[in-house]
């Protein structure tokens, strides 16, 4: 059950990115997720809820965008997609493919924050895609 | 009201990852090789270090390690029995090394130095999913299973099996009695990792052991 340290790991990096924009709520964070990864997406979300708890991004939402396995098979040439991963096979010609190319993925994909009052960001702050509501 | 979307683009774990590439810096810059060793609570990893630490030394390498555990330092004393330098870590509670835990330990380890060792071996905490996500630096990651838990565990724990780069087959002394089904166990492990190096090996009997002691020679000084 690692998925507390990973909740709380999130909490750190989204805090430290968020800095950059006083006053704004943390409305959404989302992740990519690989189906390698060894994170159970429920037990995250019920340590985010504990994690997030008086901190800023209390009452946030987790959104967990979950990616397949991607291999790239040697034989045939081709990035493929497997089903669910218990067969690293080409889906394509059925050979053994031990490349990875996508599945081991943990990032933080972008977060979404809700200012009340729009101030511009701090110089260094991430790039911010704006949307006026 | 103004809506922000950040782009973040970064990784969780991007403090452990930095740490671990820290690390492994170290160890590289120290002419060191690290091994990780990963598996269930039972497979026999203390046992199996324990042998290959006293075959080490007796090969005149130098080794040490460090052993991580919830509670407890019966591992380290178990350990420690074979001559080699061993420090416990334990974690309280947290089911996994990470790389900071590394790096404090070694910092902490009075008259220790990466200097003039061959091999530094970590012994994870007994855990089959979390140790995964979490780089510790090692150049090579072993995963341990023993005869007594079934040939399937490779398909159930698939995160750590493919993280591997060797598996090592415990207690094959048991492998009659236990009805162990070895060419089941060899093509799950094949499917889930392809091309992986897999040792058979009994720390009883010492079965295996030599296949093992010449990879990690090979491994110390690629020719």
């Amino acid at each position: 059950m690692h998925e507390l340290s990973i909740a709380m790991s999130i909490v750190d990096a989204v805090t430290e990115s968020a800095a950059a924009y006083p006053g704004a709520r943390v409305k959404e964070v989302r992740l990519r997720v690989g189906a390698l990864a060894s994170v159970v997406e429920d037990s995250l979300q019920f340590c985010w809820e504990l994690a997030t708890e008086g901190t800023p991004l209390a009452g946030g939402v987790l959104v967990i965008h979950k990616l397949p396995v991607i291999v790239h098979c040697d034989a045939c040439g081709a990035d493929a997609e497997i089903e669910g991963v218990q067969r690293f096979r080409c889906p394509r010609c059925g050979e053994l493919a031990a490349d990875l190319r996508q599945g081991r993925e943990l990032e933080i994909d972008s977060i979404e924050l809700e200012d009340p009052e729009p101030r511009e960001p701090e110089i260094g702050a991430p790039n911010p895609v704006e949307e006026q509501i | 009201m103004t809506t922000r979307i950040v782009e973040l683009r970064r990784g969780i774990l991007k403090k452990n990852d930095e740490l671990a590439a820290a690390l492994r810096q170290r160890f590289t810059s120290a002419g060191v090789l690290v091994l990780n060793l990963v598996s269930s609570p039972g497979t026999g990893k203390t046992t199996f270090l324990e042998r290959t630490l006293r075959e080490l030394r007796a090969r005149t390498a130098r080794v040490a390690a460090l052993v991580g555990d919830l509670e407890t330092d019966n591992d380290a004393r178990r350990l420690a029995a074979s001559g080699a330098p061993v420090r416990q870590i334990n974690t309280h509670g947290i089911c996994h090394l990470d790389a900071e835990m590394v790096t404090k330990h070694l910092e902490a380890w009075e008259g220790f130095s990466l200097a003039g060792l061959n091999y530094l071996f970590i012994e994870n905490v007994g855990n089959l999913v979390c140790p995964s996500s979490y780089d510790l630096g090692e150049r090579i990651r072993v995963v341990l299973l023993s005869v007594t838990e079934g040939e399937d565990k490779p398909l159930k724990y698939p995160g750590l099996f493919n993280s591997a780069d060797a598996a090592v087959i415990t207690k094959i002394d048991l492998a009659v009695p236990c009805g162990f089904d070895r060419d089941v166990a060899l093509k799950n492990i094949n499917e889930i990792r392809p091309g992986i190096r897999i040792f058979e090996t009994s720390a009883k009997t010492g079965a295996g052991m030599d296949e093992w002691l010449a990879y990690l020679a090979e491994q110390a000084h690629p020719s």
